[in-house]
């Protein structure tokens, strides 16, 4: 975690009493914090952060504060990154994979006003990489830490939406209402019909929503290198996944878990192994596949010859 | 070929430009001002520092004229900003029995110490459009004509004939639940000695007790605790209420440092305080006696405190050994759903790219249907 030194003398004055107040110099907002939120609800946060490493997999309530986004913006992710930040960290953002969709710039350009540091849409570069929906092509490693914005953090919700019901459920690991739905699904259509948010096993443990990601980035999730973080700002939930933590799709021996993914080639880089987003190009039935990881396929496009990328 | 859309920033920049034009409308006509609409949309004002959970008048005038007048913005702004403001301490509990009354009305009884005080009320007015209130100045009937006319002063001669006035009474007005309590006929609230909960600290744990479930409807959204109250009456919850009193007016707010160890006074603000006095049959421990169901606002807020009175009610169903079923009496479906910063922003994030999960939702809808057909066809 390259951000906690950083943010260490941040702390101590937080210990005092004191923050960082911005004069405005340094590019950051004036009258603010380092990170927006104050010290002491930062330290909060990580207080919250290093119990939720300690049970990976395992929500774990936290005091959610208002932000400037709305709900449903990223607000636990942003909460999150803003108490791991320091002002040596290298930022990227990502939405849908992208790093330029209107949420993932307008998310980028808060954090260079409010904490001053430096960003990135290079995966490879990042220290902190916050991301809606998808994990990077590019395997992340150790050092890095990845922040999943997350909706709706209970991986029962659309079976059990009592919250006082599923935290039983989580504390006995009585898991077999999912193993049902998973079953029956099978029964009906021959296969499970989960394509994002399909719920894994933590640490042989935890049943945990990996947030709307599509089932295809799952994998990436088992043995990380990468330390992962989980923030749900409105449902005021906060969860993690340490380093080299098995992470398991729910599946049965006979039914083994399958991600989805169009079976096609990026039209731009050519890649065969990368996800992919369908793009119409008229109304009679054109349409062409593109890599939704827009750094992965920049890079594979600098890669090659100019002719093959045309 | 195929270029990926680009401009993100630009786009983002280009719409606020254009959402600051929209917001400024004609600029022909006079600008209106914070203290205008602190003044004349009182109740806007009123209900967005209630469901902002933050009682400044001018910060809530501000935030509507910079939401373009929708409330729910203006109060999802007021508690981005009262988010980063220090917590120093906690009140003393507000002593409405002790209101400066602007109005009180009882349901329950005819009359009673201190009287029935209409005060400023919508309850008596006939609903017609009063045409004269769109004229900016005397003499001019049509508004839409006359009103580029620059050097606007609005004060001038439209203001209405002042109320006429009686001296206040001496009397106390001592609340109807205490009336009814005297008699032992009201169950009474055991005040509690801990510091109340905190929302904005800590989150929501189930079951939540009386004054965490009253935080959350206080800051709750109106329109969601009017119809969830409207349901109780209609059958779903079994409500038997009566408005044992409304009052409205100005309360000091008292706050006991520790280094003084006596309280002092720090202000004073406006709150609306409802009381409904509902029937409770008695179980085998407690003979038959009235409860309370409770409702208080930030300034007036009548309609609110009356829906949050209800609901408070209804959500008393598990503690008082009644049936629960309806949904007003399920403390997380009230609890989890009737703030509306919440709400709009998880309804409204639907429109936030979800292109990814689309994808796979289109592969899978793909898969399943290539296996449906290739099954029917053998």
């Amino acid at each position: 975690m390259s951000a906690v030194p950083a943010a260490r003398p941040a702390e101590d004055a937080a210990a005092e009493g004191g923050e960082d107040r911005s004069d405005g110099s340094a590019g950051r907002l004036a009258g603010y914090n380092l990170g927006y939120l104050d010290e002491n609800t930062k330290r909060m946060i990580r207080r919250t952060l290093l119990k939720a490493v300690a049970i990976p997999g395992h929500q774990v309530p936290f005091g959610s504060r208002e932000m400037p986004l709305p709900y449903g913006w990223g607000t636990g992710g942003i909460q999150v990154t803003a108490a791991v930040i320091g002002p040596e960290d290298r930022l990227k953002v990502i939405d849908q994979g992208a790093d330029d969709t209107t949420n993932a710039v307008s998310i980028r350009r808060f954090f260079a006003r409010v904490a001053g540091v430096a960003t990135t849409e290079r995966t490879r570069e990042a220290s902190i990489i916050q991301t809606r929906h998808r994990i990077p092509e590019t395997p992340l490693r150790e050092g890095q830490i990845i922040v999943y914005q997350v909706p709706m953090p209970e991986p029962l919700f659309r079976l059990e939406p009592r919250v006082a019901e599923t935290r039983r459920m989580h504390a006995l690991a009585d898991y077999g209402l999912m193993h049902v739905k998973l079953y029956e699904d099978i029964a009906r259509h021959g296969q499970v019909a989960i394509s994002y948010n399909y719920p894994v096993m933590v640490n042989g443990r935890y049943l945990m929503a990996p947030s709307p990601i599509p089932s295809f980035d799952n994998p990436k999730m088992d043995r990380m290198p990468a330390l992962q973080l989980f923030g749900a700002g409105r449902e005021k939930r906060i969860y993690a996944v340490p380093p080299y933590t098995a992470v398991k799709s729910l599946d049965f021996e006979d039914h083994p878990f399958q991600p989805v993914r169009a079976p096609a080639a990026c039209a731009l880089c050519g890649s065969q192994e990368s996800y992919l987003d369908e793009v119409v190009t008229d109304d009679r039935g054109g349409r062409i596949f593109v890599c939704s990881d827009t750094d992965y396929c920049h890079t594979r496009q600098a890669a090659q010859p100019r002719e093959a990328a045309e | 070929m195929y270029v990926a859309v680009k401009g993100g920033e630009r786009a983002i920049e280009a719409a606020h430009a254009w959402l600051a034009e929209e917001r400024r409308g004609d600029p022909a006509l006079p600008e209106l001002s914070v203290e205008q609409i602190g003044q004349q949309l009182g109740l806007a004002v009123d209900r967005v520092m209630a469901e902002g959970a933050c009682f400044d008048r001018g910060l809530a005038a501000l935030a509507i004229k910079q939401a373009r007048g929708d409330l729910i913005e203006a109060a999802f702004l007021l508690r981005a900003y009262r988010t980063t403001l220090p917590r120093f301490g906690a009140s003393l509990p507000l002593d409405t029995g002790a209101m400066r009354i602007r109005r009180r009305v009882s349901a329950t009884y005819k009359d009673l110490p201190g009287g029935q005080v209409l005060g400023p009320t919508f309850d008596y007015t006939h609903r017609l459009l009063d045409f004269a209130l769109a004229c900016d100045r005397p003499g001019s009937p049509d508004p839409g004509r006359e009103s580029q006319a620059p050097g606007l002063t609005a004060a001038e001669g439209n203001a209405p004939p002042s109320a006429p006035e009686a001296p206040a009474k001496a009397a106390a007005m001592p609340r109807v639940t205490s009336i009814l309590a005297q008699e032992g006929l009201m169950q009474p609230e055991t005040p509690g000695e801990a510091e109340p909960p905190d929302l904005t600290r800590e989150p929501l744990s189930f079951p939540a007790d009386r004054p965490v479930r009253l935080q959350a409807l206080a800051r709750g959204d109106e329109g969601f605790l009017l119809g969830l109250g409207y349901s109780t009456q209609r059958g779903y919850g079994n409500a038997h209420p009566f408005v044992g009193e409304i009052r409205m007016g100005e309360v000091a707010v008292e706050i006991e440092p520790p280094e003084l160890g006596f309280p002092i006074e720090i202000g004073e603000i406006t709150v609306t305080e409802c009381q409904m006095v509902n029937q409770f049959a008695g179980s085998k421990t407690e003979p038959a006696q009235f409860t309370r169901g409770y409702g208080l606002t930030f300034g007036h807020g009548e309609r609110k405190a009356m829906a949050m009175a209800l609901v408070d009610r209804s959500l008393r169903a598990a503690e008082l050994g009644e049936e629960a079923t309806a949904p007003a009496q399920s403390e997380e479906f009230v609890l989890y759903h009737c703030d509306n910063v919440e709400a709009t922003g998880f309804v409204e994030h639907l429109k936030l790219p979800h292109y990814v999960d689309f994808q796979s939702e289109l592969e899978k809808i793909r898969q399943m249907r290539a296996t449906a057909l290739r099954e029917a066809a053998e």
